[in-house]
């Protein structure tokens, strides 16, 4: 041994500290830090949702509405990708050179080693010529997706659609979507999201350092499967509603059909409408925007957020009540001289009705009639009971459903308006107003504010002598057919049914003889109502309601019909034709004469702001007999004739006009 | 004893133990290389084309290898240690000319479907030599002359290897410094070695001109407070130069020695850039990797990292991150336990050598086996930059394993006969 014997001391502790300060490192990254774990999971394991296809939707005849239909999305994996003919590649899937390196950009900025999506829902077509190719594009592929599809382009506003959710939706879904997931929107699609979206799936794969996949994490232990969306038979009868939407093209208003058996909604048009198709695929931002620039609000729910003064089809029902509080019997009479005084001013009658009974004061739509009736109510005991009368009669519209939402099972339902005691309280003061004040209400007028949907409503309650069933849309559920118990509930009135007779005929003679007769369906017993809701910004709503047969009646109806005049002339033959289309599923020729055809192709949109209404049209363009039809005389507008008419005229304010006209045609294609 | 010496066979005083660690450590390596190539859709163990199947040739080859090195006679290692020297650093400059690049280093010389490394060689045949040069009489590592030929004994071989270029290959030489230092060498070397370590590193983390008065200002304290000590005092002003000196060096060192993927390592290491992408990636997976296995590991074949090749070089140099990711912290404290434990024998055998030559060689053993340990985990750990070293007897590869079986044999041969009469010259 030599002198340095003890130096092996020092070289051990040398040894063995740098082996425990290894030992320390280690134990700190191994046992205190979770970084490490949590980062090698990061790297390799990776959640694949599996998205179960949305639940289809079809008609009461079990046709489809809407469906899914399969896109490819083109994925990209930037590291992947090798010199290929970009030009070639662009031209395929219909994009330039620039937007090309937009998209490569954005992939490259995610991840250079990640899939990402480059180009978004491509359609069936596409695909089949591009997968042949795709060999020739290294580091592209394409993945499979579904979009929605409606195969008849109908109901949009009641199927809804779908779109991709926001944060907000997110946040409130406590994490079940995630972004880039879609979500309804509106309509049925929003209504019954729940039922509609399925169940996701999630499958845990292990992936290499080049995100290949390698099989399932914990041999799929923590994998789900997805379940596939309900299927929802809706109410609605594709055929009408085609039908209803032909017939409502260039018009503003709606048509709401139910059976009254069991307040399903055969129909549900909103117009103008827009082709649900427009709400999908790579074109739907363009078509959204469009959409909401349109000036007639193709996206407004018209049946359920439309309000419209009931005007004379509130009649029956201001008569119902009446006649269960036993102010008059059907034969009571009051004598109808062309107008009623109410204190300082007149109700004007359409005719001079002479002594009208309750079937002729409806038949004949008498607002003398009404008023006395009305006021005989309000003043039934006395007039310082006025308010606390009001308030009683209120609630019993109110039973009818209006100023009440239904419930319907589509969101953004409108309540309509029935106005308080406190309303006119604040008008006129505390019991400082009479029946007089309030008198228009007998006539639907005033502040009575009811939707289409509302009005239809009343009609089955009508038909049905006194009960109604929630208006719904969806009839069954899923392949056992569920139906929601809240719509097989009777909603009672409050009316006794023997009070509905009278009443009924004198609706029935309306058709028959009265304000709607050019309407009468041979054949068929209808029974309806004419309406006008006056319209301070134009020419008066005409309005529609109806049920037939009058024995056990299979469908009651409301149309309207935007600026188009009084009820007989446009609500009341669009109506018409719609309930003998369902009851027979063909439309006879009329005795009146009027064809589907003539009120399909008419057009009468408003002028928009702006714009100076259209000069009155010559009587000579009625290519049919209107006299007959138009029982208040006033022809109806006709726009296109117009222009066409005044072409050689040269009028330079009509052919902007009508070039508007075909741009907004092209614009619903 | 005359018993014992008729009963002498070849395996006679053979140190079983460490042939015991020895067999434990490559059975360790060749289950974690067939972990880390293992491929769930193709199992099996015994596969040449792969990696593990290749190991396993090269661990019974190794094992042959000791047998004929217990077979051959101690004179043998002491007199051709020059010669041995001199066929390696012949290799070392053919291997510039006809070798193969791979990686980078120009460090392999093929051999059929094998490839050689001669620097992995060239750490045994130097350990030897400086052996037989230190043991040799009237040779003191104090005296100049004695310190500058032992030296250059070390310095050729890293001179060549430097030229391939293989970083840590050459680094690997500077633990000879223990050995110096156990042989008689100044222990300021050791301190300076320490000293320059430290101060490079601060150098590169601080402002280089408060560094320096920091040093300065450290110095004069000490040389205040060693005031009566004139040794001592003097020392202290050396070194307050030396550093200084260095520290201003560091710099261009730093700019114009180093290449840059070596300053790239360096700055990962001391968290001056962070691109996990591209030059982090590497030690930050490897990182993911180790610390993901927790205490217990994910078990045998259930390391996610290193299977689904998210570590680089898994096999070879990155081999520990396997360990760590499958055998958690307990298998990282078995296999460092096993490390130290084989060191400290080797230290014990050898200072019970009655040869210097022994002596000599056994602390060369365990010091390139100590710096390789050292270095490879500390690098897949993120201590130390990344320096391309293999882990002694657990790595894959043929040319290291058979160079570090022989290193260690032929102190376990020397050992078995260190009561023999044998004196080398």
């Amino acid at each position: 041994m030599n002198s340095f014997f003890a130096r092996r001391y020092v070289v051990t502790a040398i040894f063995v500290t740098l082996c425990l300060t290894l030992l320390v490192r280690l134990f700190y990254m191994q046992i205190v830090e979770d970084k490490y774990f949590l980062a090698s999971n990061n790297n390799v394991i990776r959640k694949f949702i599996m998205y179960p296809a949305r639940g289809p939707i079809l008609d009461r005849n079990n046709k489809i509405l809407v469906q899914n239909e399969p896109v490819y999305d083109i994925t990209v994996v930037p590291r992947q990708v090798k010199a290929f003919d970009t030009l070639a590649f662009c031209k395929m899937i219909g994009i330039d050179k620039e937007g090309f390196d937009k998209r490569f950009n954005k992939a490259l900025k995610y991840s250079p080693y990640r899939t990402s999506i480059f180009e978004k829902q491509l359609p069936a077509t596409l695909y089949a010529s591009l997968q042949e190719k795709l060999s020739e594009f290294p580091g592209f592929d394409v993945q499979p997706r579904t979009i929605r599809t409606y195969p008849d382009s109908i109901a949009a506003h009641f199927l809804g659609y779908i779109g991709e959710v926001t944060d907000r939706d997110i946040e409130k879904s406590h994490g079940y979507y995630h972004p880039g997931d879609y979500i309804g929107r509106t309509g049925v699609e929003k209504a019954y999201e729940d039922l509609l979206r399925g169940q996701r799936g999630v499958k845990n794969l292990m992936v290499d350092s080049r995100n290949v996949a390698k099989g399932h994490f914990a041999n799929g232990a923590y994998d789900t499967v997805a379940v596939a969306g309900k299927r929802l038979i809706s109410s609605l009868d594709s055929r009408i509603q085609k039908l209803g939407e032909k017939l409502m093209k260039n018009k503003v208003g709606s048509i709401v059909a139910i059976e009254p058996s069991t307040g399903e909604i055969l129909a549900f048009v909103s117009s103008p409408g827009y082709d649900p198709n427009l709400m999908v695929g790579r074109e739907r931002g363009n078509n959204v925007a469009k959409l909401y620039e349109d000036p007639y609000n193709p996206l407004f729910i018209r049946p359920i957020q439309a309000y419209y003064p009931p005007g004379s089809s509130f009649k029956p029902l201001s008569a119902l009540i009446a006649l269960q509080q036993g102010i008059i019997t059907p034969q009571t009479t009051y004598f109808c001289a062309g107008g009623y005084w109410a204190g300082n001013h007149m109700v004007k009658c359409t005719h001079h009705h002479g002594t009208t009974d309750l079937t002729l004061g409806i038949a004949g739509s008498c607002n003398v009639y009404f008023c006395s009736v009305f006021d005989k109510l309000m003043n039934e005991h006395g007039g310082k009971q006025t308010e606390a009368t009001f308030t009683d009669w209120k609630a019993k519209v109110n039973l009818f459903g209006f100023g009440v939402k239904l419930g319907v099972d589509l969101p953004h339902e409108g309540r309509g308006n029935v106005p308080t005691a406190l309303h006119y309280d604040n008008i006129h003061g505390k019991n400082h107003w009479r029946s007089s004040a309030i008198i228009s209400l007998a006539i639907g007028q005033g502040e009575l504010e009811a939707t289409p949907l509302q009005l239809a409503n009343v009609e089955c309650t009508i038909a049905n002598h006194g009960f109604y069933y929630t208006p719904h849309l969806i009839k069954s559920i899923g392949d056992s057919n569920i139906i929601k118990k809240e719509f097989i509930e009777k909603h009672q009135v409050g009316i006794d049914p023997q009070y509905f007779e009278p009443v009924i005929e004198g609706m029935h003679q309306v058709v028959q003889q009265g304000t709607a007769r050019g309407s009468m369906i041979p054949g068929i017993d209808m029974c309806g109502k004419t309406g006008t809701a006056q319209n301070p910004h134009g020419k008066n709503h005409s309005l529609f309601v109806a049920f037939a047969p009058r024995n056990n009646p299979k469908i009651a109806i409301a149309v309207i019909v935007e600026n188009s005049g009084d009820g007989g002339t446009w609500a009341a033959p669009i109506a018409s034709f719609i309930v003998e289309k369902y009851l027979r599923d063909s439309i006879t020729n009329r005795p009146s004469g009027i064809t589907p055809k003539y009120y399909a192709d008419a057009n009468l949109l408003p002028p928009l702001p702006g714009q100076k209404p259209v000069v009155k049209p010559n009587r000579k363009l009625d290519t049919l007999g209107k006299e007959n039809v138009d029982t208040t005389g006033k022809p109806p507008v006709q726009i296109k004739a117009v222009s066409h008419k005044n072409k050689n005229k040269k009028d330079t304010l009509l052919r902007i006009l009508a070039a508007a006209q075909i741009k907004r045609k092209d614009d619903e294609q | 004893m005359s018993n014992s010496t008729n009963q002498r066979g070849f395996f006679f005083n053979v140190d079983w133990l460490t042939v015991l660690l020895y067999l434990i450590l490559c059975a360790v390596g060749w289950f974690n290389i067939h972990s880390a190539v293992y491929d769930p859709r193709h199992p099996g163990f015994v596969d040449f084309d792969t990696n593990y199947g290749k190991q396993f040739i090269f661990i019974m080859s190794s094992i042959v290898l000791s047998i004929v090195i217990l077979l051959l006679d101690n004179r043998f290692f002491i007199t051709f240690a020059s010669v041995f020297y001199v066929i390696t650093i012949i290799l070392l400059i053919a291997v510039l000319v006809v070798g193969r690049n791979v990686g980078g280093n120009q460090a392999w010389i093929p051999l059929g479907s094998f490839r050689l490394q001669p620097s992995e060689f060239a750490k045994v045949t130097t350990v030897m030599l400086l052996a037989r040069y230190l043991s040799g009489t009237n040779i003191r590592v104090t005296e100049w002359r004695s310190f500058l030929t032992a030296g250059a004994i070390i310095g050729l071989p890293m001179l060549l290897i430097m030229l391939q270029p293989d970083t840590g290959s050459t680094l690997v030489f500077c633990s000879l410094i223990f050995v110096l230092y156990r042989e008689g060498l100044s222990p300021y070397f050791l301190v300076t070695i320490a000293l320059m370590i430290i101060l490079f590193v601060l150098t590169l983390l601080l402002n280089q001109l408060y560094l320096a008065i920091g040093v300065v200002a450290i110095g004069l304290l000490l040389i205040w407070i060693f005031r009566r000590f004139r040794q001592v005092m003097l020392t202290v002003l050396i070194g307050i130069v030396i550093s200084v000196v260095f520290i201003f060096s560091v710099k261009y060192i730093y700019l114009h020695v180093l290449k840059q993927h070596q300053k790239e390592r360096i700055d990962i290491l001391l968290g001056l850039t962070s691109d996990l992408r591209k030059k982090g990636y590497n030690v930050n997976q490897s990182k993911i990797a180790i610390g993901s296995g927790k205490l217990w590991g994910k078990g045998y074949l259930q390391g996610t990292q290193t299977k689904y090749s998210f570590v680089p070089e898994q096999s070879t140099d990155f081999i520990f991150c396997t360990i760590g990711e499958e055998w958690g912290f307990a298998g990282s404290v078995g296999l460092i336990s096993l490390y130290l434990f084989l060191l400290l024998r080797l230290l014990m055998l050898a200072e019970r050598q009655r040869s210097p030559f022994s002596r000599i060689y056994g602390y060369g053993v365990a010091s390139v086996l100590f710096f390789h340990v050292i270095i490879n985990i500390g690098m897949t750990v993120g201590v130390v930059p990344v320096i391309g070293i293999p882990l002694p007897f657990i790595s894959y590869g043929g040319s290291s394993l058979w160079s570090f079986t022989i290193l260690l044999f032929v102190m376990i041969k020397l050992d078995s006969n260190r009561m023999g009469t044998l004196v080398p010259n």
